[in-house]
């Protein structure tokens, strides 16, 4: 039925194995018939409340200073992308220069002031309505999760990927239970047994997990868990082979991204991925001027993501890949008195990929603190948002999943929306 | 060996670690009324716990060096996991991690700010064992069933949160508002009841609330500490006005104070959060879904009651804790099972029912990493995504692959304790599901079981198929879905 191949370790003095099995046929016939090698999304979420005003640098607005006199950053020192709309000379943070290079390629798009109103300072919330697009009613499945269960029955069990510790919210999907999968390597089941032994006990586990009884919802669902894992490992474990065309940094985030182009570069046939990286509550010692915690955070971010475009580019993937970045809210305009910045509104988000329309999409706050000025709230403490967040999802659902934006949105968003694609 | 009372099993599961045998013979005699009672007055219950590690009937530490629990985050983490599996006063040990998921603080950012010694220290010094505060571990466990407003006021002047969420850093010219926010959306009554203008104010509230370098050492000399420290110099001095009462008499504004006075702002603010109505209901709330029932949403009449029997007692929680573990909907058979379990409680468990006997509990460290649960280390100030978010499929392939670990360390052991029942494959079925008490296995899986043990050639009981079933059945048993409620 099956070829076996096994790897044995030693644990506590007791042998242990593990198994892995060829993919059997018929999923990736599956997988083949969802798309394997379609367009992909990976998500990439920033963890705490990115201060996108240090992302994307107003550098020439004199109260960008004013406010903030020890984080800014000069305007020397900034990697200057041009002006918006309303001709805001803006510039990325210093640390982001493979970003920077994404940027000249044509092949990154920034939207500035992305957001909804009233938006929460919760971290809680506010990632809730992200992941929902919902900001009304954030509890239930996501966005992400919506648009899964829009495709074609049965959902192939690796069409959303999370390369994070747990599932999110986005990725909630009422048909099928999203694996979390961070590191290729560790995705794998282990016995107390030999082969066959081990063989055997895969199998009744395989059955034990068969079983849906309707007056248990809470077991059924734990039982989707175990078949997610247990139908994903073989496939999943191709992706450990993967050598990538350069060398990712050492950290996790890097490592989720290499985890995912060997996904890619496989064929899994995974449609909505999922990546993360946090810190990005920086209420102290954001330091400035390229150095420091925030710089640490924009080099963990840029260098990652410019070691996964150049991967992807080597790999000729780039045009079936969308990135697109978000975090749950922007940070206060002024500075705090310990070198950071509190809970804010309106942020950034960017999109990256062979099918971008690169550019500056929105426009920069003026950072006047009259409270009349209308690109700031919170008697202009904050930013207010220009582009409801929505309206770039609905571009990425119809522009680039090929889906039905006002399904999955539950309302019409297509007005605003930028046109990143 | 067939068990004794199912409600003495549930509120073993509940308000302690798990059933195992030897508890069983022992509180088989019990009443499920009396037991709680020893569950809750755990002050007469021994607390030399810690004193037995190492000791060979117990389960086992690894040591990097010498074994430095007030020192090293790793051996604070087999620490804190080794009194899980023996404390003779579980529930402590139960409501400490309710706690520390509720003003959950990560080490990593601690350590990060003041270094890994200074970090554990901050985190989890046992008093007296080195110079300096106890760490808000031992703070949460000193006060686990203790008054809520007392905790609140010492989790405010705890060191790890002080630098947890910036207090150091809270200052009269630019109020940081960190703390104050999230004590007022996460610690106390939550979101929803106040507003923008009640943060800035909450901030102002604890200006000056600091930390300083007691002994002037070096941070990684273990001997150096840090304590909290009131900086009157760096205190707002105005009047501070809120949108909900602070005072009895529905006075909304705390005074404009003098500096030396100044730490009144906080506690008058504390003890309003933890007076308000709001805040016993989310308490109310919280428990519930502890407690009772993680599969329906918390019965309204259950928060009016829980809410104020809080109040009626001034914030005292053991009241509280018994008025639950008592009450209709605690002991309601519908609500077994109706939990899911930890990585923790899982890790436990498991260690509990299975066997620890030349086991390491540090063997759980990188597992717990990969269920989703490492002490110490919740993802944000929110805590852990409890139920089912618990249950990502590599999170649950992570907790089938600790099963996989301990069944294969206790092969043996399990071998000889299905020894007399060898005799028929149904026999050493009905005895590992007994011995290890998942929530009710159907008719289906069960026979999936005894179809594995059959599988790769007919049962004859032989030594070697003893020994290479047992373990594989303890692993399915424990890896299943069935195991993960309690």
């Amino acid at each position: 039925m099956t070829k076996l191949s096994r790897r044995e370790f030693i644990r506590d003095g007791v042998a242990a194995f593990t198994v892995s099995f060829a993919a059997p046929a018929f999923l990736n016939d599956i997988a083949l018939a969802q798309g394997a090698r379609s367009r992909s999304l990976v998500v990439v979420y920033l963890g705490g409340g990115n201060d996108a005003l240090s992302t994307v640098v107003p550098y020439q607005d004199p109260f960008y200073f004013s406010r903030r006199p020890a984080i800014a950053i000069p305007a020397g020192q900034v990697l200057q992308i041009g002006s918006d709309a309303n001709r805001r000379a803006l510039g990325l943070h210093p640390r982001l220069t493979g970003v920077r290079e994404i940027f000249n390629q044509g092949r990154l798009a920034v939207v500035q002031r992305t957001g909804y109103a009233n938006s929460s300072r919760s971290h809680f919330e506010g990632t809730d309505i992200w992941g929902t697009a919902d900001p009304g009613s954030p509890s239930g499945v996501g966005w992400l999760g919506r648009y899964l269960d829009t495709l074609p029955s049965p959902v192939d069990a690796l069409a959303g990927w999370s390369a994070t510790g747990e599932t999110p919210r986005a990725l909630v999907s009422r048909t099928v239970s999203v694996p979390s999968i961070p590191n290729a390597a560790t995705y794998s089941l282990s016995s107390p047994n030999g082969a066959a032994e081990a063989l055997n006990e895969r199998n009744a586990a395989t059955r034990m997990a068969s079983y849906a009884p309707p007056h248990r919802p809470q077991l059924s669902f734990v039982n989707g868990s175990v078949r997610g894992a247990l139908n994903t490992l073989d496939r999943v474990a191709s992706v450990n082979t993967y050598v990538p065309s350069l060398t990712y940094p050492n950290n996790g985030f890097a490592l989720a991204l290499r985890t995912i182009a060997g996904s890619i570069v496989r064929g899994i046939g995974t449609r909505v991925y999922w990546v993360q990286t946090g810190g990005f509550d920086t209420h102290s010692g954001q330091g400035n001027a390229g150095v420091g915690a925030y710089a640490n955070l924009m080099g963990t971010f840029g260098d990652g993501l410019f070691a996964f475009y150049n991967d992807l580019r080597n790999q000729g993937l780039l045009n079936d890949t969308l990135v697109l970045q978000f975090s749950e809210f922007g940070r206060r305009i002024s500075e705090n008195g310990s070198q950071g910045t509190d809970h804010g509104a309106a942020g950034v988000m960017m999109a990256m990929g062979g099918g971008v329309r690169g550019g500056i999409f929105g426009t920069a706050p003026s950072l006047d603190p009259t409270p009349t000025n209308p690109t700031l709230e919170n008697n202009g403490a904050d930013v207010r948002y220009e582009t409801d967040f929505r309206s770039v999802y609905a571009k990425v659902l119809d522009g680039w999943l090929g889906a039905d934006s006002v399904a999955i949105l539950g309302g019409d968003f297509r007005a605003g929306s930028p046109a990143i694609i | 060996m067939a068990r004794g009372s199912s409600q003495v099993e549930h509120l073993l599961r509940r308000a302690a670690f798990g059933p195992i045998g030897a508890d069983l013979s022992r509180l088989a005699a019990l009443p499920a009324p009396v037991l709680t009672t020893q569950l809750l007055d755990y002050e007469f219950q021994p607390d030399d716990i810690d004193s037995k590690i190492g000791n060979s009937e117990y389960v086992g530490i690894t040591t990097r060096g010498q074994f430095s629990p007030n020192t090293s985050i790793e051996d604070a983490r087999q620490r804190w996991l080794f009194r899980m599996v023996h404390s003779q006063r579980p529930l402590q040990e139960k409501m400490t991690l309710f706690w520390h998921n509720h003003f959950a603080t990560a080490y990593s950012k601690v350590a990060g700010v003041v270094g890994a010694v200074q970090a554990t220290k901050m985190m989890a010094l046992k008093a007296g064992e080195l110079p300096g505060p106890q760490g808000q571990i031992e703070l949460l466990r000193e006060h686990a069933l203790g008054n809520f407003r007392n905790l609140l006021i010492e989790i405010a002047k705890d060191p790890a949160m002080v630098v947890w969420l910036d207090g150091r850093t809270n200052v009269r010219a630019r109020p940081q508002e960190n703390f104050a926010r999230e004590v007022m959306e996460l610690f106390t009554f939550g979101v929803g009841n106040y507003t923008e203008e009640d943060v800035y104010a909450a901030a102002r509230v604890f200006t000056g609330w600091n930390l300083r370098n007691a002994t002037g050492g070096v941070a990684t000399d273990p001997a150096t500490y840090y304590e909290f420290f009131y900086n009157p110099n760096q205190h707002d001095l105005t009047a501070k006005t809120f949108t909900f009462p602070i005072y009895r008499d529905g006075g909304r504004t705390i005074p404009a104070r003098a500096a030396a006075d100044g730490m009144q702002d906080g506690f008058d603010l504390l003890t309003a959060l933890a007076n308000h109505p709001e805040t016993a209901r989310r308490l109310a709330r919280k428990l519930w879904g502890f407690f009772v029932s993680e599969l329906e949403a918390p019965d309204p009449a259950f928060v009016t009651a829980v809410a104020n029997e809080y109040l009626l007692n001034r914030t005292e929680m053991k009241p509280v804790v018994r008025f639950i573990l008592r009450s209709p909907w605690f002991l309601d058979s519908d609500k077994w099972y109706a939990r899911f379990s930890w990585p923790v409680e899982f890790v436990v468990r498991a260690i509990r029912e299975v066997g620890w006997n030349g086991f390491s509990i540090d063997t759980a460290r990188t597992p717990l990493v990969n269920m989703g649960q490492s002490l110490f280390e919740p993802p944000d100030v929110n805590g852990w995504a409890l139920g089912p978010g618990w249950f990502s499929t590599g999170a649950m392939l992570a907790r089938m692959n600790f099963s996989s670990t301990l069944a294969a360390n206790q092969r043996f052991n399990l071998g000889r304790a299905a020894a007399s029942y060898r005799g028929a494959a149904e026999d050493v079925r009905d005895f590992f599901l007994d011995r290890l008490s998942p929530a009710p296995f159907e008719r289906e899986p069960s026979a999936d079981l005894l179809a594995y043990l059959n599988a790769g050639g007919a049962w004859t009981g032989s030594d070697a198929q003893l020994n290479a079933k047992s373990a594989g059945l303890a692993k399915l048993i424990v890896g299943s879905s069935e195991y993960q409620f309690i």
